[in-house]
């Protein structure tokens, strides 16, 4: 009896409140209600890494909504390039990593931004995006299959922010190639930007017909996964307000479906309007409010971004991209080894010998390991 | 050829005498001019110049005249030119107006309603005015057209995945007040949506020269009516620019290179609701300076008119200008007026502080129209004319710098052209007869051939005839041969042996070999042997075997 006292007064402890007053009136207890608050504690002490990239023409306001999104600053000092020097332009990949904190929970957040996007006069290379989006799974890939798996640094892409402009009709010829590029790679959330051009009856239109041509073309855009029944009360919260549609009819039975593409609006710059001090743009006519819901979709986007489904899309990233990845590469392997097999039959049939070597996981085509990775390895392996 | 200054006074007495005006005024002047060419001034008395004095003049023509005008009034300066011309006389005129008198009248004479009749002239003849609007697709073109003008003008929306840039002239007929107005709005539909911009601005520079070149045909012609010619040249390009707040964009910028010898471009700043004031300030500078470091020559507005020279220069320098269209209209206060609403305000089109729109309608319509038709006319479509020409090979001047006129080069360039003709013509029957010879030529080879071959048949075909004819004499002889043979076995045959005829008819018949059967008859007959009771000749042959073992005797023809 006393053992089984001592147990509970261990439980009551180790528990949060929210779980303990469910089990306080079991008797018989066994415990491992307490994992969540494990996984919790373990994690907060781990800390926590997210990539984001940014892509779109410039001036699309994607730096502004970067920073209002994180409340940071992370372009200081950044030149813009002229027109006529843009005309040429190629695509870079630039990476800025922050390490950013709050409530004792940490956070790597690594943005990669893709200046040069959208600029040139002839726009039908963005090569680099691909290929350093296939590079981080590369690396990944290899340092999961490599010897020493202890501290595998993870910068696959989790999330891409599609910045489409308001200023046309809809989808344009560059972004349905762009997208149709990335949509196996990496999850697309595709923006609506500066949408501060539109009334709330034009963004509605135009929603529509994002929505339309992205059914029509078969561009696989990321979806926010339905709340499952046994959340606690504050993410069915924020979920129903994620699936309230903004403007006039705020019906929380429609789907967050009818939301997307998100219309969002950033700034970099503090106003004052009614009577507090807001993020916003001051315009002669009126103050926009990033913040404010019937403005636009900055909150949506916020929460569904940072506060709900961050981790969700990590594990889209990791479960379905990731693996879809590394299938195809093994399959190149695999055929590729299979066709060197081939050639070797077709010889050694002549010859009618048969040494055939097979080997049980395939030999990457990869570079050799660094001297300093080796010498680690070699360290590891004498402790 | 020197100038004199001092009026003949011999002009005044000799107004009715024309021949001998000019007797007295060579002899004046002879000693320091050369009378290669005949100065005549006209004095200013004469206010007015009717025809009567043109009869004067006619009389002068046959001497080379410089005529010097004295420009004290308008109306001088109104019907010289033409006058002159009519007159016959040809040479050039120097207009020097050192001699300018400003006299005052009398009374009112009333050609201050010059004016007015152009105006009315102008008025009933009507207006034309031909837009050019460039930008993306969606960036509100015919938006702001519809609130330049305050009309709809219909138009369906563009779609985004046209393959290249096609233009799409439309002209509406309209009309404020009594003055009519021919409105050509040119647009640009599928500008900037490819991946691949490098062409895109040669639609568009095409249609402004093929506008440039109907006007240029028509000028050209023969029977040409100017005066009712619907002029589709392009007077004004509104260029669009997105609101990114960075710079320009850099197919803008290859674009407006493209077009500013062309065309007036005014640069504008669409759907400006989405700058901030300070932002928007910003980013006009860089446009501008972006602009003016890469050699884009933008529309100014005139400055050298006094009555909107003040304007212009102030609005010269808030280009580009930020607009805002609407065709809806919102209540505002206890008013209602084109705007867009949103959620946090009101964009009213027509408030200055809000956008540029008011200023943009000021300069385009109601201050400069008829300049940039001017421009349009004056500098674009005489430099498209220029270079055109000269592309053609007329010159102005001669490698010896005399004027040239066009006619000389006309002529000259075609005979060149009818020399060209020539020498083509020539080349072409020269390559005719070449050709024309190389068949015959062939020909007569090949018929040569074929007389060859036919000749070889025939050879061929002789020498068979004999082989065969040889040949047949052969097996002519052999068949002589074999029937003497034939009888003298017969004759042989047919005496000896005659009890055994059926033996013989049998072995005859058994030994179907002609020759070989009369060769064992003769063997036969020879040996002169009892007939053996043989029932077939083998058993007679075997006999005769034995007989010949027996006896010597030599068969003949070697058959054994």
């Amino acid at each position: 009896m006393d053992a089984i006292m001592l147990q509970e007064k261990l439980v009551e402890r180790l528990l949060c409140p929210r779980v303990r007053t469910a089990r306080q009136k079991e008797k018989q207890y066994v415990g491992f209600a307490t994992l969540p608050n494990q996984v919790h504690r373990k994690s907060v002490k781990k800390g926590f890494d997210f990539t984001l990239m940014v892509a779109g023409e410039s001036g699309m306001g994607k730096s502004t909504l970067v920073n209002s999104l994180f409340l940071t600053d992370l372009y200081k000092d950044r030149k813009l390039l002229n027109a006529e020097e843009r005309i040429n332009q190629t695509v870079e990949i630039i990476k800025h990593t922050v390490d950013i904190e709050e409530k004792g929970v940490k956070l790597k957040l690594t943005i990669v931004d893709t200046p040069g996007f959208g600029d040139a006069v002839n726009n039908n290379d963005w090569k680099p995006i691909t290929d350093y989006i296939d590079q981080q799974f590369e690396q990944y890939f290899r340092d999961e299959s490599g010897l020493n798996r202890k501290n595998i640094q993870d910068n696959r892409v989790h999330c891409c922010l599609y910045f489409i402009p308001p200023f046309g009709h809809g989808l344009r010829p560059v972004d349905v190639e762009f997208m149709k590029a990335l949509h196996e790679k990496v999850n697309i959330i595709p923006l609506i930007a500066k949408a501060d051009c539109l009334t709330p009856t034009e963004i509605k239109k135009l929603k529509d017909r994002i929505r339309e041509e992205i059914d029509k073309f078969g561009i696989k855009v990321y979806q926010f996964p339905e709340c499952d029944s046994d959340e606690d009360e504050e993410f069915k919260q924020l979920d129903k307000e994620l699936k309230a549609n903004w403007g006039q009819n705020n019906n929380p039975s429609l789907c967050v479906q009818e939301c997307t593409p998100f219309a969002v609006i950033g700034s970099n710059t503090v106003v004052e309007a009614r009577g507090q001090r807001v993020r916003g743009r001051l315009y002669p006519w009126g103050i926009v409010e990033v913040e404010n819901q019937s403005h636009c979709d900055f909150v949506k986007l916020r929460n569904m971004l940072i506060r709900s489904h961050m981790h969700d899309l990590k594990d889209v990233t990791c479960d379905v991209h990731y693996e879809n990845y590394r299938a195809q590469c093994i399959q190149e392997m695999t055929r590729f080894v299979s066709l060197c097999e081939k050639e070797s039959d077709e010889e050694k049939s002549k010859l009618a010998q048969d040494n055939r070597m097979e080997s049980p996981i395939p030999i990457l085509p990869l570079s050799t390991p660094d001297a300093d990775t080796e010498k680690l390895i070699k360290m590891k392996d004498e402790e | 050829m020197r100038v004199c200054s001092q009026t003949s006074p011999a002009y005044g007495a000799c107004s009715s005498a024309p021949d001998e005006m000019v007797e007295v005024i060579s002899a004046t002047l002879e000693g320091f001019v050369s009378t290669s060419a005949l100065l005549f001034s006209l004095s200013p008395k004469d206010n007015t110049f009717g025809f009567g004095q043109q009869a004067q003049f006619a009389a002068f023509s046959h001497k080379p005249i410089c005529v010097l005008l004295m420009l004290s009034d308008i109306s001088l300066q109104v019907c010289g030119p033409s006058w002159l011309s009519q007159a016959g006389l040809g040479g050039c005129i120097h207009l020097k107006n050192e001699e300018k008198r400003n006299l005052s009248l009398g009374g009112h004479v009333g050609f201050d309603s010059l004016p007015d009749q152009l105006v009315s002239k102008s008025v009933t003849q009507g207006f034309c005015f031909n837009i050019l609007c460039v930008g993306e697709t969606g960036i509100g073109k015919s938006t702001l057209m519809n609130t330049l003008f305050n009309t709809m003008f219909e138009n369906e929306e563009a779609s985004h995945y046209q393959n290249g840039v096609y233009l799409r002239p439309r002209t509406y007929d309209l009309q404020e007040s009594n003055v009519h107005l021919k409105l050509t709005i040119v647009d640009t539909v599928g500008f900037g949506d490819q991946i691949n911009k490098e062409d895109s601005y040669k639609p568009i520079v095409d249609y402004i020269d093929t506008q440039f070149e109907n006007y240029l045909q028509e000028e050209l012609k023969i029977k040409r009516s100017l005066f009712n010619y619907h002029d589709t040249r392009i007077h004004i390009c509104l260029y669009f620019i997105a609101p990114t707040g960075h710079s320009l964009k850099s197919l803008d910028l290859v674009t407006m290179k493209k077009l500013d010898s062309k065309v007036n471009i005014i640069p504008i700043i669409a759907k400006a609701d989405t700058i901030s004031k300070s932002e928007l300030h910003k980013f006009k500078i860089k446009i501008m300076s972006e602009l003016v470091s890469n050699g884009v020559q933008i529309y100014q507005f005139p400055t050298d008119d006094e009555a909107v020279s003040e304007i212009n220069a102030s609005m010269n320098a808030h280009l580009p200008f930020a607009v805002v269209g609407s065709v809806e209209e919102v209540k505002v206060g206890n008013k209602t007026v084109r705007a867009r609403q949103y959620p946090w305000g009101v964009v009213q089109v027509e408030n200055e502080s809000h956008c540029d729109f008011v200023k943009l309608r000021e300069m385009l319509i109601r201050v400069n129209m008829e300049d940039l038709r001017e421009q349009t006319h004056a500098r674009h479509y005489e430099l498209y004319r220029r270079c055109k020409l000269e592309e053609m090979g007329f010159k102005d001047t001669d490698p010896d710098s005399q004027p040239f006129s066009l006619q000389e080069t006309y002529e000259a360039k075609r005979k060149e052209f009818l020399g060209d003709l020539q020498r083509k013509e020539e080349e072409m029957r020269q390559m005719f007869v070449n050709k024309v010879k190389e068949t015959e030529a062939e020909l007569k080879e090949k018929e040569r051939e074929l007389h060859e071959k036919f000749e070889q048949l025939k050879r061929m075909h002789q020498d068979e005839k004999r082989k065969v004819e040889e040949k047949r004499r052969e097996l002519e002889d052999e068949m002589n041969a074999f029937n003497r043979k034939k009888v003298a076995c017969e004759t042989l045959s047919s005496q000896p042996l005659k009890k055994d005829k059926d033996k013989k008819k049998s072995v005859k018949t058994e030994n179907q070999s002609g020759v070989s059967a009369s060769s064992s008859k003769v063997m036969m007959a020879k040996a002169s042997v009892e007939p053996l009771n043989c029932q077939s000749w083998w058993q007679a042959i075997q006999c005769c075997t034995c007989l010949v073992h027996n006896a010597a005797w030599k068969p003949e023809g070697g058959v054994f």
